[in-house]
């Protein structure tokens, strides 16, 4: 408030830097491990640098078929990101008025987020193995179950990212101008139009931070899954398993690996919406700015 | 308003009439409630496929019998006798499951005290101490990576540090601390609080921070300007204008350690008993009425601690 800066400030700079070498310091601690030489083992000092780790866990090393987990996950992934972005949006254009049910929805994304995950995990599971009961004693005996990576097992992580899309269309919307819209339809616009050619240029950016958070969200998933994806593992759950038995850095090299993959999703979309955001204030139509 | 837009929509859609759109009869002919239907709908039937119906599965089959390999669709409480077995026999001692809920308990309240300690500093350095809008979004991010990746890595990170021949034990041997390596850094208590802190203090930081940045810096100003020293405008007026950001952040933490069984197992080398590893042991043992009923219970907790909170703050008025 006052010229210079009062010694609060150092106090808690060095504390937030404390808390982000907190955050940071053990997962640096195995990417760097997952470049041991082959005689490495779990804990520093380094023996010996390499990808060693890596090229094993592409060779296949038999405890974990990776490159088949690698593509349910990223499979999975990709239809989560695309369901939550769709699906957001859509929820999210509803909320701007009022309709019936609003407050079930509203309540409905909120529990989803708060109830803890086995609890959820494990009902999902419960409904499809009844589901499969009923259907093996009335339909077909020989039908083996209706889990799987794409039902049960999708229906489990959209639970999880569904209430954070939502939410986060709530903060677009706070902060969006309605009168842009109003302008569209007053010049003949279908409410269709009004959202093509107007409301999603705008909220793009957030949009596809929606997109991010769908997609990271669902490929670190593990809680929800657990019970609820039948027969086959996603990536972080193999790893999970291997937490218990494995004494090699293959381990942290598969870390590394699903980091990598998170972290190039984050970059990407970060990446798109700073160029979006610049696009739109360096060409964005002049519509809004004689409003704000 | 949404008179004013229902009234602006009635005439685009007159207009649309009047003009030759691609397909304008339709879209003069869809009703705003249904269209709202249509956009929200789906979300809905998603929570009600996989949430709430799944939720009242549990409720129900929690009340079902069950033999060693199949769920039997009839009445029976045994999923929660078999549960507090000879509970009430062992008064006043403790049960076995009496005990796990009361450390889970004590986890839950050892994590939401320092997260909470954790994540009021940084949300508070971040909104107060951070001027620049590019510094304050830049290192907020930095706080929210991690948060996107997966909770095991960040778990099996800290066996390098923690092991027992780790950076710590082998730091504290070299310089001569200790003659021999700490056994209770990993696989104990201690590393389970640490790996949840580590994991989840993104989820108070970030309701706080919300909170915070609301916070009309006039008021701390006209704080100061009255004589207040910098603890007193803490305590009487940015803690309480913080408050439902802290119980937002603090409801997320505790119901997130009320029901883990992950960090638990890992951390705590699939040694300590907690409500989540509970469910997980039932469900792999089959036993899913018991599992169920187990559910119920931590359901029933987890809904109480939140109704105790929420009467502190209107969660949907702060969304």
């Amino acid at each position: 408030m006052k010229e210079g800066r009062p010694r609060s400030f150092y106090v808690l700079a060095i504390f937030f830097a404390a808390y982000v070498l907190f955050l940071y310091g053990p997962m640096i601690a195995i990417y760097v491990l997952s470049f041991q030489g082959p005689q490495g083992g779990l804990t520093f000092p380094m023996n010996g640098v390499s990808t060693y780790w890596l090229a094993k866990l592409f060779q296949g090393t038999g405890i974990v078929d990776l490159g088949a987990a690698f593509r349910r996950s990223l499979l999975l992934g990709i239809i989560v990101m695309a369901v939550t972005v769709v699906l957001s949006v859509a929820a999210g254009m509803a909320f701007r008025r009022k309709f019936k049910a609003q407050s079930i929805l509203f309540y409905s994304a909120i529990a989803s987020l708060i109830v803890p995950s086995i609890i959820t995990s494990l009902g999902i599971s419960l409904e499809f193995r009844i589901v499969d009961d009923l259907i093996k004693a009335h339909w077909n005996e020989n039908f083996e179950t209706s889990m799987g990576l794409l039902t049960s097992g999708l229906g489990a992580h959209l639970t999880w990212t569904l209430p954070f899309g939502l939410l986060i269309m709530f903060a677009i919307f706070n902060r969006f101008d309605p009168r842009l819209e109003e302008a569209a339809r007053d010049l003949g616009a279908t409410p269709w139009q009004a959202f093509r050619h107007v409301v999603l240029p705008i909220i793009l950016p957030s949009v596809i931070g929606i997109g991010l958070f769908g997609f990271t969200l669902s490929w670190d998933e593990l809680a929800r899954s657990s019970q609820a994806i039948g027969a086959v593992n996603t990536l972080p759950l193999d790893l999970q398993g291997l937490t218990t038995t494995v004494t090699n850095p293959d381990i942290y090299a598969l870390g590394t690996i699903i980091s990598a993959v998170s972290f190039a999703v984050i970059t990407l979309a970060l990446g798109t919406i700073h160029i979006l955001n610049k696009r739109q204030a360096a060409k964005g139509s002049d519509a809004g700015k004689g409003l704000v | 308003m949404d008179t004013s837009e229902d009234i602006l929509q009635q005439a685009s859609a007159d207009l649309v009439r009047g003009s030759d759109t691609a397909r304008p009869a339709k879209a003069a002919r869809l009703s705003p409630s249904f269209v709202s239907w249509l956009q929200a709908g789906p979300m809905m039937l998603v929570f009600l496929a996989f949430f709430l119906i799944p939720l009242v599965f549990v409720v129900i089959v929690s009340f079902w019998d069950y033999n060693e390999y199949q769920l039997l669709p009839a009445f029976s409480g045994r999923g929660y006798t078999d549960t507090f077995e000879g509970c009430i026999a062992q008064l006043p001692e403790l049960c076995t499951i009496a005990k796990t809920y009361v450390k889970t308990l004590k986890l839950c309240f050892l994590v939401w005290a320092i997260t909470l300690f954790i994540g009021f500093w940084v949300a508070y350095f971040l909104a107060f101490h951070v001027k620049s809008k590019t510094w304050q979004m830049g290192l907020s991010l930095l706080c929210t990576i991690p948060f996107w990746t997966s909770n095991v890595i960040r778990m099996i990170a800290w066996i390098p540090l923690l092991g027992r021949n780790g950076l710590v034990n082998s730091g504290l041997m070299k310089t001569g601390l200790i003659n021999q390596p700490v056994e209770w850094l990993l696989f104990s208590e201690f590393s389970v609080v640490l790996a949840l802190v580590h994991l989840f203090t993104f989820f108070m930081v970030v309701p706080i921070f919300n909170s915070m940045i609301r916070i009309d810096k006039a008021l701390i100003e006209a704080a100061y300007d009255a004589g207040a020293t910098g603890f007193q405008t803490l305590v009487n007026v940015i803690i309480p204008l913080a408050k439902p950001g802290i119980v937002i952040g603090s409801i997320f933490v505790i119901t997130i350690v009320m029901g883990d069984f992950i960090t638990i197992g890992v951390m705590g080398g699939q040694q300590i008993a907690a409500a989540g590893k509970i469910i997980e042991t039932r469900v792999n043992a089959l036993q899913f009425p018991a599992a169920a009923a187990n559910a119920v219970i931590l359901l029933v907790i987890t809904f109480l601690i939140i109704t105790m909170m929420s009467r502190i703050v209107d969660i949907k008025k702060e969304l």
